[in-house]
This record gives structure tokens, sequence and C-alpha cells, in this order.
């Protein structure tokens, strides 16, 4: 991907008529979309109680009572997935949050001052880049103990440095632009220029990276949780119903195969989505056909 | 290129040096004091103060640090509370595993990568381009240990062509150990191989558009030659800084893989660690990863000035 930006010279309905062209961009926000509608109707309906243990209906395979069959405790697998889905959203989210909240005001501000204050921090990002997510959540853990909010703060951590680089790269490419020129000639300082000029041109390139970073934060929380370093039970997660039904699979190969598609078609709806707002918003970075 | 070279490498040392001040800080927040704990709760105040101080707690911090990394860099990690045994005898053990691991991982994704990215750019917008492009969108968003749970149910348990887990031991032989390691490192491979595949396809689509492809093409190479030659080594850049951050990746993968496949590697050897509260492995283990990581990075940078001759002649 370029990192060179052009503002876009179309109308809203311009870009709304290619979004509506652009098949990448559909099938994603199809996909996230009803991934979102199912975990907030898990707030509401699920189609059976996650925390009522039925022993009597434990590894069920699917049926018409159980679509995706029940776990060894005889609970529903579609409500836990449809539950799950919340814990899966709310850690990628949040972790994205973090890392676009901390990440681009580091690397604005390293590209408006430059010099010494740019190579610091951007030497500090060489650092954080040396953990990858699980070892941070792995040092977290040893200090605070595994749960939901260090799997945050893990993936968060590790989002930092990504969004300082897109942000840092993107704004270095709009300084040197005829109208960053003018507001300086206005008399701007460069807080305000980043502010009112740099952010709004760079707004793309951070939306196409939230979505990259967003399902990879999917894939990182399940495999924390996975390993125990995540949500913990009773709170059902996906990276979790993998872990149990890891001594299961000969049994009930249905307790590992759908929290997996969930997570797949999760992650490659995010993907497709980011991929369709590269296209239409930033035809530079556009894969050529 | 000499001052290139020395930059990275300064780069590389600091980074190193920080890290490690970052993990010995980590040890220091978390609660709870080592001498107590190899004590047990029974022993009097006297007995732990007396191995506080053979054990070096009572110095001020900074000797302490310097202490602590000037044993890391003669392999000295510390003793493992729970084993009992230098901590460097336990990853000696297990890196035999997880280095193996993660190098036919990363020797596999390449090779699957780089014929699919030539494949597709070379082919760009047909239909085996939107094929192999498709697939490549669904390896992104498989995470790697549902993959590996799926494929032990294939060939494990339905097939029954290799174990499901476990691991015999190099000395049991190089098949048998290999064997074991196979069916790991495809899950991890093939996730990876999809990105960079991905990451192939445009920088090569990128590069033959320019000019000098044209001219190669028009002084009559055969487009094979072309591709091979001239197209793949000015798309090995971007190729090549994907592969360094895929080895990051591949390295925390097999932390997760291991405990799939029940391989005595690292990362069972830092979950074991976690759950005793073993923190003197947890920290090692730790530290060593992260300078693998940053030396992998480093090799990439420098493996830029062979692939990109102006970065040599650059000043």
């Amino acid at each position: 991907m370029t990192l060179h930006v052009d503002i876009p010279e179309e109308t809203l309905a311009g870009i709304l008529a290619k979004a509506f062209r652009n098949r990448s961009f559909l099938i994603g926000l199809v996909i996230t979309a009803l991934v979102a509608a199912v975990a907030i109707l898990s707030y509401v309906w699920t189609p059976y109680d996650v925390t009522r243990l039925v022993i009597s209906d434990k590894t069920q395979g699917p049926s018409l009572t159980h679509w995706f069959g029940t776990d060894h405790f005889g609970r529903d697998i579609l409500s836990m997935i449809m539950v799950g889905a919340r814990n899966s959203i709310a850690v990628a989210l949040v972790a994205v949050g973090i890392g676009m909240g901390v990440g681009v005001p580091l690397g604005a501000f390293a590209a408006a001052r430059g010099g010494l204050v740019d190579e610091v921090l951007m030497r500090m990002n060489d650092l954080v880049f040396a953990f990858p997510a699980l070892l941070s959540a792995i040092m977290i853990t040893a200090i605070f103990g595994p749960g939901a909010i260090n799997a945050i703060i893990a993936i968060g951590i590790f989002n930092i440095p990504v969004f300082a680089r897109v942000a840092r790269a993107g704004a270095l490419a709009i300084w040197p632009r005829e109208f960053i020129l003018a507001a300086r000639a206005a008399g701007k300082g460069s807080t305000l220029i980043t502010i009112e000029h740099i952010l709004p041109n760079i707004a793309t390139l951070l939306l196409v990276q939230g979505t990259i970073q967003f399902a990879l934060g999917i894939l990182a929380e399940a495999g924390l949780s996975y390993v125990g370093l995540g949500a913990q039970p009773p709170m059902p997660s996906w990276g979790r119903m993998l872990f149990d039904a890891q001594t299961r699979m000969v049994v009930a190969p249905w307790m590992a195969i759908f929290p997996g598609m969930a997570i797949v078609v999760t992650v490659l709806g995010l993907n497709l989505l980011g991929d369709g707002i590269a296209d239409i918003l930033d035809p530079k970075s556009r894969r050529q056909r | 290129m000499t001052a290139y070279l020395l930059k990275r490498l300064i780069i590389a040392l600091a980074t190193l040096v920080l890290a490690s001040m970052v993990v010995f800080a980590v040890l220091e927040i978390i609660p709870g004091d080592p001498a107590r704990l190899m004590l047990g709760l029974n022993a009097s105040a006297d007995q732990v103060e007396v191995l506080r101080n053979q054990m070096g707690l009572n110095a001020p911090l900074a000797i302490r640090y310097l202490h602590w990394a000037g044993g890391l860099l003669s392999l000295d990690f510390g003793r493992s509370y729970t084993y009992s045994v230098p901590v460097i005898d336990l990853v000696r053990e297990r890196i035999v595993v997880s280095l193996p691991l993660a190098l036919i991982a990363l020797a596999l994704s390449t090779i699957i990568a780089i014929p699919v990215g030539l494949y597709s750019a070379s082919r760009r917008g047909r239909a085996g381009d939107a094929i192999a492009m498709g697939a490549t969108q669904f390896g992104v968003a498989v995470p790697n240990f549902w993959f590996a749970l799926m494929l032990i149910y294939l060939f494990a348990v339905w097939l029954r062509l290799v174990p499901a887990g476990g691991f015999p031991g190099w000395s049991a032989g190089v098949w048998p150990a290999l064997k074991s390691l196979l069916l790991p490192a495809v899950a991890l491979a093939l996730p990876q191989a999809a990105i960079l595949a991905r990451v192939a396809r445009s920088a090569l689509i990128e590069v033959l558009n320019e000019d000098y492809i044209r001219t190669a093409r028009a002084k009559g190479l055969p487009y094979r030659a072309v591709l091979w030659r001239h197209a793949l080594r000015n798309a090995m850049i971007p190729v090549l800084t994907i592969l360094g951050l895929q080895f990051a990746f591949l390295l925390a993968g097999t932390i997760i893989i291991e405990n799939v496949f029940y391989l005595p590697g690292l990362g069972r050897l830092v979950f074991q660690a976690i759950t005793q509260r073993d923190l003197i492995v947890v920290e090692s283990v730790v530290m060593l990863l992260v300078a693998a990581v940053i030396a992998v990075n480093l090799i990439v940078d420098l493996s830029y000035a062979v692939v990109d001759p102006r970065l040599r002649s650059r000043q």
C-alpha cells in the first residue's frame, strides 16, 4: 500500500455510488453488520441460556433444536457464539481505540516536529514492535493475572506503534502541500494545522488501518483466550470455546468447527470492508487489476 | 553502506537494551518476594533477609539491573524457582523444538507464497488471479490454532497419517521428529503464506509496470525470465519487510501452536511457568524472544543492502 494521499475531489453522492458498485465493500459491510447485529441481539435474545448447564444434553451434534450442537456441559453452541461475539468485538474495538487514541497523536506530533522528537518517538515505536501482542500479554498476565482487560491492554499496546507509523507517514506526505503552506502563512500553529488540515486528510488511511487492526484484534483475542490469557469462564469467548473443544475433537468436532468459522467469517468481513474502503476513498492505493 | 549498517546495528542494540530494561522493570513491579517464594511461608524474617542478601535483592536498582543484564550476556538467566535448575538448561532443552518449528514454517510460507504471488501478478485480473486472491483472503482470516485443530481432525483423527501431538525428541531420529513438527508447521505457515502472497503480488504488479520491465521484454527476454530475474528481485524489499515481521508472529505463533500439539517447546515452558508463577522463566523466555525479533529485523535491514545495490552506495 502506498502511503501517498490525495484529497478526494468527489462529492458524497459520487463516493456512495462508487461504494455500491464495490463488491469487496458490499460483502464486507453486510458480513460486519450481520456480526454486529448478532452481538447486539445476544443482549436481548439467544436461543438458549448460556449460563444454564444441561448435562443430559451434553455433546449433541447439530440438529433442529441445537443448530450448531451442544458442548460438554449441554450448552447451546450457537447461543455461546452469539454471546462470544460481544467479547470479541469489545476487546478488538477498545484495543483499536487505544492504538488510535495514543498512536495517532504521537505519529502526527512526530511528523509536525521532525528532527530529534521524530527520531525518539520512532525508536520508541521500534521498542514496542519488539514485543508481539502475545508476549506483552504474557508479561501483563504474569503481573496482574489473566482476564479480558489484560487482553485489551496487550493488543492495544501493540496497536499504538502501528497507528503512529501510519499517521506519521500520512502526515509527512501532507505537510509539503500548498494548502498547508497557505495555512502557515495565515498564521496557524503546527498543532492547529495538524487538527484542522492534517488529520482530516489522513482519516481515510486511519479508517482502513482501523479495520485491519480490528480484524487482527479479533484474531489476537481468540488466540489469547484460547491459551487462557483472555476472557475467563463462564464468560463465553470464541477462543475459550476452541480450547474446550480441543480435547473433545473425536467425539464432538462441531464444538471446534463452528466457533472457528465465526472467527473466520468475522475477520473475512472486516478485511473485505477495509479493502473496499481503501478502494473507494483512496484510488491511489487501489490494487491494480 | 558502512554508515547504513552501523546505524541499523546501533538502533538494534539500543532497542535491545531498552527492551531489557522494560522486562526488568516488569519483574520489579511484580508483587511478591522471590526469596520468600523460594523459602516458603514458614521461613523466618531473618532467613528471608539472609537469602535476599545472598540473591543480591537488597542492592540498589541500577546495580541489580546491571547484574541481571550482565548475566544475560553470559547466558546466565538465573535459576528457575520451581525446577531448581538454571533457566538456560530449560531453554536449551526447549529451543530445539521451537526454533526448527518456526524456521520450517517460515520456509514453507515462503515456498508457497512466492509462486502464488508470481502466478497472480502475471495473470492479474484473470480468473486464476481472482481464485488465488480469494483463497488468500480466507487464509488471512483463519486463526492458525483453529486451522491446527482442523488439520489434527483431518490428518490425525480421520486419516491417521501423522501423530495428533507430542514430540518424540530428536534422539528418536530425524524423520519421526520432523513428522511431528509437520502439521504444526503447516498450521503456522498457511495463514502467513496468505499474507505474504498478497504482498508479493502487489509488489510484483508495481514492478511489472516499470519501464525497465518493458525494456527487458523488448530486447527479447522470455516473460518467465523477466518475471524471475528482474521483477522478483525488485519486488524483494516489501517481501523481505513482511518476512521479517512474520518471523515475530511465527515465534509468537509457536507459543500458541505448541499448546495445540503438546510440543515441549518454549511456548509450553512459558505457560507452565505462568501457572507456577515461575517468573524468572517467564521473563527469560520473553527476553529471548524479544531479542530474536530484534535480531531478525536487523537481518532484514541488512539484507536490504544486499538486495538493493542503491542502498550500498548511498552515503
